[in-house]
């Protein structure tokens, strides 16, 4: 494009000057300048540098190390190990209590994730609405975010206590049986994605909340104008303007969920998972491989086949994504051209049955499906 | 071959890369040690150990050129991540607290630490110095506190039973083994229909604590603890107990602690350090007692010692430190201070330890009746390096069988192909 630009008029420069160039020696080239044009190329890498170097060191290092390490028989304290091959691997994936760790964590994860999304999109649409006090509400849904993990996890344990807890004693009050909060793996799955649900629906409400206001309102209004009541507004217009954010807020939430330590370490007096490995997560597992019984090299296994499935989720992810995001705006699935056609065919139609020019506006607001529909929304606004 | 002896290459160039981080990172540390100098001497603890600026300015008073700082960590699990990761390395403390659970895990490295003097060995009691002795016969930790076991009992409860309440006469209701202590709690369950001790696995804690050696063969390190009759007989003799005698409530648990006060069991085992635990969880509960028996003789539960990392910069200094503490006089001191019951001979006749009462248990006499169990026990139980893992499993199995996620069977052979995985 530039070169089509700015070649015909400087053409015969470069043939004048050739001549000059043959009879002089070429001009050593000062070291400044030198130093000028090494500053030209190897600046921007320097000034990136910084983030990559501790990155190397706090980052990469301990993967490859970690690498290393799940291939041996790892002495912690004497720093040696004497090197066995895939042995680790072999002996995590042959462990039952991995697959139920497996299991656990996935449980848990879905449990917490998918109403926690839920209900995210639903308070941040409320709070999305024309309320008092918005500035208290929105940093009300982020209160329990601020509050530290552990003292969730205290309070959350009275309520899930087997004989004396909160929710038992109130379900006995009604007559009904108690809970196994401790022994029942789906009711532990449950009280834990509780937990979870309680301190991160906040946090993501406000990252949807922000993403609903960057909507234009003007949508909003042609779609009033339309007729489209509320719900139709939102599964319409919000909803599909999410979509990048939703896609942010699923991923990191996959990551987090996926790691999960926190709550469930902090849900009995031992941390380790149950009696039966009932809420035993993948990074309990791991940590109490690690840390309770000294064996990294096993540990740096599991470790490493964790990254690997986050890595296969990550990619599952992102294909998604990329279908969900290039597909963004078209709903139907038509392309761009056929609805424009579409919608010139409705308006058409409608100024003959209504026999007056309709504004543009409607035409290209209306998704163009149903010209009854469109007829109606007419007359709606006439009236 | 050739494949190994890079690996390890690799593992050592790495190795000393992350010490060189980890050296870097904790360097400005070191100004002490000049000769004739000041010395500084950090001395690493957890909890409570009773060790007051107070007591330690006694020692800087009397070694004008030694500087103590404490450092206290939170909970023995903090310690004892803290110290695996720097053992052996640099950044431990002169001086460094161990707790006996994981004592069996500290003996694997015993060459890293300096031993104690061969002159001090008699200070403590036999089955102290036995548990902290290597192979070698070295001696690697100076012994600070026990956790001589008696039976606590609420005496409120004990009456409505038909029990008598007095503790000498609970104490001679309770002679005998473990069947004779089940064979009241049955009494107690048919008089009330309501549980006589706390859980299984608490019970179950007592009870293996007196087998010499439960899971581990001593002289090959082999686990035998599936093969072993008597584990098994422990085993279903405390489960068929707990049926209907226990209140199902896993120690330390928030249920638990509830049950402490609103009376859900009536006995419970009680080493020394418990008595706080109690009154502490309890404080309207004016019913628990102490008993001075515990059955099948006596048990220890927990207990310290001090450790001297033999690569640090003062090791000479610190053993004299180390060694200053953990004497009758100083753990005396501690007792009074924080209510560590002291592990020294000596310690066990001081007129102070032996006058001491408890207000909480009914004025009872608790320098008495747990210097009578310290007396009383005659098992030093070996614990290898796998002691606490099996027993974590067979914690979980007794737990699988009170909460009703699996019968005795079930779970029993659940515990024995996890133990086998073990290793």
């Amino acid at each position: 494009m530039t070169s089509t630009k700015t070649a015909p008029p400087s053409a015969p420069s470069p043939q004048q000057a050739r001549p000059d160039r043959t009879e002089r020696t070429p001009r050593r080239i000062a070291f400044g300048h030198k130093l000028s044009k090494w500053d030209l190329k190897l600046s921007p890498y320097l000034y990136i540098s910084p983030f990559f170097i501790l990155f190397a060191i706090t980052g990469l290092f301990p993967i490859a190390y970690t690498a290393v390490i799940s291939f041996m028989d790892w002495d912690l304290v004497r720093n040696s190990g004497t090197f066995i091959g895939f042995d680790q691997y072999v002996y995590v994936l042959t462990q039952p209590k991995f697959w139920i760790a497996l299991r656990n964590t996935f449980s848990i994860f879905l449990l917490s994730s998918v109403p926690q999304l839920i209900l995210a999109v639903f308070i941040a649409t409320m709070l999305d609405q024309n309320i008092r006090a918005k500035t208290f509400w929105r940093m009300g849904v982020l209160l329990p975010y601020v509050m530290a993990p552990v003292a969730v996890a205290l309070i959350f344990s009275n309520m899930f206590g087997d004989k004396y807890g909160l929710i038992n004693t109130l379900l006995g009050n009604i007559g009904l049986p108690p809970v196994m909060w401790h022994s029942n793996a789906f009711a532990s799955h449950i009280a834990i994605a509780t937990m979870v649900n309680f301190r991160w629906t906040g946090y993501n409400t406000l990252i949807l909340l922000a993403a609903m206001q960057a909507i234009p309102r003007d949508y909003y209004e042609a779609a009033a104008i339309d007729g489209a009541n509320k719900f139709r507004q939102f599964t319409a217009i919000t909803l599909p303007s999410l979509r990048p954010t939703l896609i942010f807020v699923i991923i990191t939430s996959t990551i987090g969920g996926l790691q999960i330590f926190d709550e469930p370490r902090m849900y009995d007096q031992f941390g380790t998972g149950g009696a039966n490995s009932q809420w035993l997560t993948i990074s309990l597992y791991l940590y109490d491989i690690g840390w309770g019984q000294w064996n990294f090299g096993r540990a740096a296994a599991l470790a490493w086949i964790l990254f690997l499935i986050i890595l296969a989720i990550g990619v599952v992810n992102m294909l998604v994504t990329n279908r969900l995001v290039r597909d963004e705006g078209s709903r139907d699935g038509r392309s761009r051209r056929d609805r424009r056609a579409a919608a010139i065919a409705a308006r058409t139609e409608l100024e003959h049955r209504v026999g007056g020019t309709v504004r543009d506006d409607f035409g290209s607001t209306s998704t163009g499906a149903a010209t009854s529909d469109t007829n109606d929304k007419t007359t709606e606004v006439a009236r | 071959m050739k494949l190994s002896r890079r690996t390890r290459a690799i593992a050592a160039v790495a190795g000393a890369a992350s010490i060189a981080i980890i050296a870097a990172g904790c360097a400005p540390s070191s100004d002490s040690g000049s000769d004739g100098g000041q010395v500084e001497l950090t001395v690493a603890t957890f909890n409570d150990f009773g060790y007051t600026d107070e007591l330690l300015q006694e020692y800087m008073d009397a070694n004008p050129n030694v500087k103590v700082v404490q450092n206290v960590a939170a909970t023995s699990n903090d310690a004892r991540a803290n110290y695996f990761q720097k053992l052996g390395k640099k950044g431990l403390a002169d001086v460094e607290a161990i707790e006996v659970d994981w004592l069996p895990e500290v003996m694997q490295y015993s060459d890293l630490l300096a031993p104690v003097p061969a002159d001090l060995k008699d200070r403590w009691l036999d089955w102290k110095t036995a548990a902290a002795t290597d192979a070698d016969g070295n001696l690697i930790g100076y012994g600070t506190d026990i956790g001589p076991e008696g039976v606590c009992y609420r005496s409120d409860l004990f009456a409505a039973a038909g029990l008598p309440t007095d503790r000498d006469e609970v104490a001679k209701l309770l002679d005998g083994d473990w069947a004779k202590y089940f064979e009241v709690g049955a009494q107690y369950t048919a008089a009330t229909g309501s549980a006589f001790f706390d859980s299984a696995g608490g019970t179950y804690q007592g009870m293996i604590n007196q087998v010499e050696a439960a899971y581990e063969d001593p002289d090959s390190g082999d686990i035998t603890a599936t093969t072993n009759p008597e584990v098994e007989d422990l085993y279903n003799q405390v489960l068929d107990a707990s049926a209907t005698q226990s209140a199902h409530l896993g120690q330390w648990s928030d249920d638990w602690f509830a049950g402490l006060s609103n009376g859900a069991f009536a006995t419970m085992l009680c080493p020394g350090w418990m008595l706080g635990v109690i009154s502490g969880n309890a404080e309207d509960v004016t019913g628990w007692d102490i008993a001075n028996t515990f059955p099948n003789g006596g048990g220890n539960w927990g207990g310290s010692y001090l450790t001297v990392p033999a690569n640090g910069a003062n090791v000479e200094e610190a053993q004299k430190l180390a060694d200053w503490l953990t004497a009758p006089e100083q753990q005396v001191k501690a007792f009074e201070n924080a209510g560590t019951f002291p592990s020294q001979n000596e310690a066990l006749t001081s007129d102070t330890l032996l006058g001491s009462t408890n207000e909480y248990f009914n004025n009872a006499p608790v320098g008495q009746i747990l210097t009578d169990r310290a007396n009383a026990i005659t098992v030093a139980p070996f614990k290898g390096p796998f002691y606490f893992q099996v027993n974590d499993a067979m914690q979980q199995a007794l737990t699988r069988v009170e909460d009703g996620t699996q019968d005795k069977k079930a779970s029993w052979d659940q515990w024995v192909s996890e133990v086998e995985a073990i290793g």
